[in-house]
């Protein structure tokens, strides 16, 4: 186990996604780099991932979505686990869309956070990896993302755009081999969404967790829905033609 | 956009919409909520419990409780099972520190393979660690390792009017006693320190003994209680005066140490037509039990969890009872007053509501850990009905006379529905346990049996 064991830098740790993410991770012993806003929760998690099996976990305390930390965020990466794989990207924000379309102030941060931030540090790792021709770049966005929708359009097109921006990263990184995955979930029981009603079809964070595992652990594939369903539900919402689905208030 | 007014947006922690309805195990009374915060910080309880109105408020875990204990109609509930890290473990002394909603299946899976258990543990592994203190739960090992609380060394406990309080033998020790066993009406738990307990291995090496009278029984258990030290009883509760049971009692087995592999088992889709569990299929179903059980018995390997959660295989297992859910009875009779329990069970055999679920346990002399700890000396029984109304709850009213007039108790996790009388004679104490309550935390098993708003 310890010759393949990796080292994970993930963005935005105590996200519901990425705790359970990286409770897998640390059972299996791997390195992680934790970068979030608070040093308290920071703390908690490290003490949870050691017991767990971690064989080391770093933290960083950032805010993310102020871009302006970027460079020492990156410079305590290198610095610190300058042998890194993998850069999960796992934070985001979901506001009611409501306030997004009264407010926008809320708007543009929706989209800073969400988008603008995201494209501005995975930047810098890309720059990185693509030098030393290895590794992957993993971020999570949303099937939200897929087509804009009445009732989430904000936070669905600036995970959109992203998805966008992964797109044309994996390409332009395809020759350096190194790997871009765009993670897809549907809508998940976590923090971000409990002021939404939950049904059945919200997700159970650790099922997520363990999709994008082991699509980790893989070399494909370069787009992860999950749960699977999300793909061909996708598929479906993308062929509903533009004129019936501008009716539709889902 | 500049990258720091970002900051200044963010969301406070929200209330969910109350849209899964939250109901206890035994699915009654159906309850719903007006709030359901799910925390996964302990700073965000912290707001919570700032910004809350006084006696709105009541910490949830894995909902194992079967009645109202951990319900709080029409205010607010504090979902804690995201409130899951383990902050620590002291590989030489065997503590553990755990935040209030790591389940004890979570503590399993992670320290069982370093060779530690926990130290009691109640007939399902998914409670969280929170829900065992505040119940005070017991297992298969009371006779010789207490109640759960017996082994909490120390607990931070977010409270309400004083912030985060640590309580331990040294420090705070009334609200240590008060918080175990305290229904979590004396605040949230942050974390606790449990003493896990050095096993061989996941293996048990188990003893089926079946039995035909109560004497033999106590014959069993006396017999028992020095040499095993897990212990409990399976009974046939159709069979009246002439009780009939297996006996099971277990060590851990030295030496065996390959591991167990959990699987995962069939799950209860829906609740089931109410018909389905009646007197004639549960009969024949405890005909078949005991005389199965019969055939295997004499000395056999388990592994742990065959032993100790064997309903955990059957996920969903409460929907076995229908739409109007079940009720659970446990109560514990004083060791002075056995005619008691024949008269409980002639009771209930005469009812023909006996469900295939009786167990029958002799609890040892230790000392209560809580001050509204059920466990005392004496036997316990618990028994499920399906919830058929009326006739349901004057059954129970019935074996609620033979338990108050034998000088017995019955236990708040199980309960819906024991008067306020039949309440303070169970735990004559609970005026002195009322200033620890936490000023915002209320629950409907604290209304309804002490009056309070």
């Amino acid at each position: 186990m310890i010759a393949n064991r990796k080292k994970i830098v993930v963005l935005g740790a105590t996200s519901g996604i990425a705790v359970e993410v990286e409770r897998l991770l640390a059972r299996q012993g791997h390195e992680l780099l934790l970068i979030a806003r608070s040093p308290q929760r920071l703390a908690e998690l490290r003490a949870d991932l050691l017991v767990r099996g971690s064989s080391n976990v770093l933290t960083y305390s950032a805010d993310l979505a102020s871009i302006q930390g970027h460079a020492a965020v990156f410079d305590f990466v290198r610095r610190s686990l300058p042998e890194y794989d993998t850069v999960l990207l796992a934070y985001g924000s979901m506001h009611d869309q409501n306030d997004s379309e009264t407010s926008v102030d809320i708007l543009l941060e929706e989209l800073q956070v969400n988008f603008v931030s995201a494209t501005a540090i995975l930047t810098l790792f890309a720059a990185d990896l693509e030098q030393r021709r290895t590794g992957c770049i993993a971020a999570i966005t949303s099937v939200a993302g897929d087509r804009g929708r009445r009732s989430n359009y904000v936070y669905g097109s600036a995970k959109g755009a992203l998805s966008l921006f992964l797109q044309g990263l994996r390409s332009r990184l395809y020759p350096a081999g190194v790997r871009v995955m765009t993670i897809k979930p549907g809508p998940v029981q976590t923090s971000m969404t409990d002021h939404m009603r939950h049904s059945a079809r919200f997700a159970d964070p650790e099922q997520v967790a363990r999709d994008i595992v082991r699509a980790l652990e893989r070399r494909s594939p370069d787009i992860l829905y999950t749960p699977k369903i999300w793909r061909y539900v996708m598929t479906a919402v993308e062929h509903i033609p533009e004129t019936l689905f501008k009716r539709l208030s889902f | 956009m500049s990258g720091q007014s970002a900051a200044t947006l963010r969301k406070v922690t929200v209330a969910a919409p109350p849209t899964t309805r939250i109901l206890s195990w035994g699915r009654y009374p159906k309850t719903a909520h007006a709030r359901v915060y799910k925390p996964a910080w302990n700073d965000e309880v912290r707001e919570i419990l700032e910004n809350a109105a006084p006696d709105s408020l009541l910490p949830y875990g894995l909902g194992r409780s079967y009645g109202d204990s951990c319900l709080n109609a029409g205010r607010g509930l504090i979902d804690c099972r995201r409130l899951n890290r383990i902050l620590g473990f002291d590989e030489s002394s065997g503590v553990v520190r755990c935040e209030g909603g790591v389940s004890l299946s979570a503590i399993i899976d992670v320290f069982l393979p370093k060779g530690w258990f926990l130290p009691v543990t109640p007939g399902t592994r998914f409670v969280t660690v929170g829900g065992a203190v505040a119940n005070d739960v017991h297992g298969k090992n009371h006779h010789c390792a207490g109640t759960f609380g017996a082994h909490v060394r120390q607990i931070g406990l977010h409270r309400s009017d004083e912030g985060l309080v640590t309580c331990s033998p040294r420090e705070n020790s009334d609200m240590l006693h008060a918080t175990i066993g305290g229904l979590g009406l004396t605040g949230v738990i942050a974390w606790a320190d449990i003493q896990l307990k050095r096993v061989s291995g996941p293996w048990i090496d188990a003893d089926l003994v079946p039995f035909e009278s109560l004497d033999s029984f106590l014959y069993l258990s006396r017999e028992s209680d020095g040499r095993f030290e897990y212990t409990v009883a399976w009974l046939d509760c159709f069979s009246g005066r002439n009780l009939r049971g297996i006996f099971f009692r277990g060590n851990h087995a030295a030496g065996r140490v390959e591991n167990v592999h959990r699987k995962r088992g069939p799950k209860v889709p829906f609740a089931l037509p109410g018909w389905i569990l009646n007197r004639y299929s549960v009969k024949a179903f405890n005909t078949a039990y005991y005389k199965l059980h019969a055939r295997k018995k004499g000395a056999t390997v388990l592994p742990y969890d065959s032993f100790f959660y064997p309903l955990d295989s059957i996920r969903q297992w409460n929907l076995l009872y229908g739409k109007h859910g079940f009720l659970q009875y446990q109560c514990v009779i004083p060791a002075t007053n056995m005619d008691a329990i024949e008269e409980l069970l002639e009771r209930i055999a005469r009812s023909g509501m006996g469900s295939f679920l009786g167990v029958l346990k002799q609890f040892g002399s230790a000392p209560p850990a809580g001050m509204l700890s059920f466990p005392r000396p004496g036997l316990t029984i618990a028994l499920d009905f399906a919830m058929r109304g009326e006739r349901t709850l004057h059954l129970m009213q019935s074996l609620d006379e033979v338990v108050q007039q034998s000088g017995g108790a019955l236990y708040p996790a199980k309960d819906a529905r024991m008067s306020p009388a039949l309440f303070a004679a169970s735990f004559p104490r609970w005026r002195s346990f009322v200033p620890y309550i936490d000023p915002k935390m209320s629950s409907s098993f604290w209304r309804r049996v002490t009056g309070a708003q």
